[in-house]
């Protein structure tokens, strides 16, 4: 398990979450390998964000196991979580906390502390464009600061793992871009999960494609084989997510 | 421990930082110093000593620290902040410790700021100041009592309403085990259960502090009352922290 620099950095097995009267996740298994960038695709109540939740170690799975870095989120919780990014569903941050005032307190919480704290805290900001609001509380900025804010957080102590929730959600084209490109600056070093509703984001950035549709891993594969079964990948996912039904 | 006390320091400049911090010590200053004057009859005793104020102090307690530990996990909930503060590499207890240090650190300012009082008595007459500062060292311990059962109570629940509700009643149930009507009434049918109350009575503790005793089986009785109740609130929010 981990070690070597060739093992998956994210490996997820035969997970699954069942909440009373569903399965919300049911046995999916995938491993994520430095250089990857996996796009996790799927309708609304798939099950992304509850496998992104139990990846990152905040809620417990009813069976089977993940590893980050080779450390299980269940049973090494805290060395799990040291070599992870996660930006949360929604972003969600400390309001009445300032940008940069936010940012010093995830990085105390990673140790990081002194000359080492201001300059992690100001490379975050300066990777995610958010100098000029620094000393704003973060209830008076908008959707997407407030998100690149999440994202800088989750960049602060550059994890080798990224599990990013819907990281392009609520910014304009222009801010999108600049985040795909980040990801795509960043993605040779580390193994990056993002789950994202915008099939075009998955053509842009990732180099790999994973459809849930009700819980159930339905495909695997680069995007570009994807489109290749379709006449686009919108076409390719309606098909594969609405299939049983009509059948 | 670090990461408990960099919690902590969030949570108290959180405190700050909203207009809770000023409601809260506001009310908390204007009622026990109203209390204290014409309820406690401060100036009719003829008596220099902070008596009419500390018998007021964990009553008022009961209904403000409630207030205060009902939005500590709740509220987290409510922003969705719960998932980013638990998927930082800290170990559970740490954020339950950081949180519930700061609402202490909190309630430490506020009774702190009751030092015009002090300085009335002092004035006045010739206290003698050690049964004073055992008199605030037995509020501050009553504020950690009733803050360590208000946040394991709000892990328990995301409504505030309810978790100021449940947790009024249960510092109530302790407050009150310790009282004569509670006493008496076991007494006269199970004399076993008058005995178990009056021990577990926070009003019966902190009564000796006010007359100037440290004892050291009161600090265990707190100790043990905080130590069981930030234990419940790790479990529960374990259990329900993606609820």
């Amino acid at each position: 398990m981990g070690g070597s620099a060739l093992a998956a950095l994210i490996e997820i097995e035969r997970l699954t979450k069942r909440f009373a009267g569903f399965t919300a996740v049911d046995d999916i298994s995938f491993s994520v390998e430095r250089g990857e960038v996996l796009g996790f695709l799927g309708p609304n109540g798939a099950g992304k964000s509850t496998t992104m939740r139990m990846l990152a170690g905040f809620m417990p799975p009813s069976a089977g196991t993940a590893r980050i870095c080779g450390a299980d989120v269940v049973d090494q919780p805290v060395a799990a979580k040291r070599n992870l990014g996660f930006l949360p569903e929604g972003a969600p941050t400390y309001p009445e906390m300032t940008v940069a005032g936010f940012l010093a307190f995830t990085g105390r919480i990673r140790g990081f502390r002194g000359s080492e704290l201001a300059d992690r805290t100001a490379h975050a900001m300066a990777l995610t464009q958010l100098e000029g609001v620094r000393l704003q509380p973060i209830e008076t900025l908008s959707k997407g600061y407030k998100r690149r804010v999440g994202l800088a957080q989750a960049l602060l102590h550059d994890p080798p793992v990224l599990v990013l929730d819907e990281p392009t959600d609520g910014l304009d084209p222009n801010q999108k871009h600049e985040v795909r490109e980040l990801i795509r600056r960043m993605a040779p070093e580390k193994a990056i999960v993002i789950s994202t509703h915008i099939l075009e984001e998955v053509g842009a950035v990732c180099t790999r494609a994973i459809i849930i549709a009700r819980g159930k891993l339905v495909v695997d594969a680069p995007p570009s084989v994807l489109e290749e079964q379709g006449s686009s990948l919108d076409d390719v996912f309606r098909r594969l997510t609405l299939g049983q039904e009509a059948a | 421990m670090r990461a408990a006390l960099t919690v902590a320091r969030r949570e108290l400049a959180g405190y700050f930082a909203t207009p809770v911090a000023s409601v809260f010590i506001v009310i908390f200053l204007v009622l026990a110093g109203a209390l204290t004057f014409t309820l406690g009859n401060f100036f009719g005793r003829g008596q220099a000593d902070l008596i009419p104020f500390f018998s007021f102090v964990p009553w008022l307690f009961l209904f403000l620290v409630p207030a205060l530990t009902m939005r500590l996990w709740a509220e987290e909930r409510r922003q969705g902040t719960i998932e980013l503060l638990l998927t930082l590499p800290l170990p559970q207890w740490a954020a339950v410790l950081g949180k519930f240090l700061a609402a202490w650190a909190f309630c430490g300012i506020a009774l702190a700021l009751t030092f015009p009082l002090w300085i009335t008595v002092n004035l006045l007459g010739s206290p003698d100041n050690g049964v004073i500062l055992s008199g605030y060292v037995g509020c501050l311990l009553v504020a950690g009592a009733y803050l360590a059962l208000g946040a394991a109570v709000s892990a328990l629940t995301r409504n505030q309403v309810i978790a100021f509700v449940l947790a009024v009643a249960l510092c109530f149930l302790f407050a009150a085990a310790g009282s004569p009507v509670v006493t008496e009434f076991l007494n006269s049918r199970l004399p076993v259960l008058a005995e178990i109350a009056r021990g577990l009575s926070v009003a019966d503790r902190f009564g000796g502090f006010t007359r100037g005793i440290i004892a050291a089986r009161d600090i265990i009785y707190f100790a043990s009352f905080i130590g069981f109740f930030l234990f419940m609130n790790a479990v529960v929010l374990d259990h329900r922290k993606a609820d």
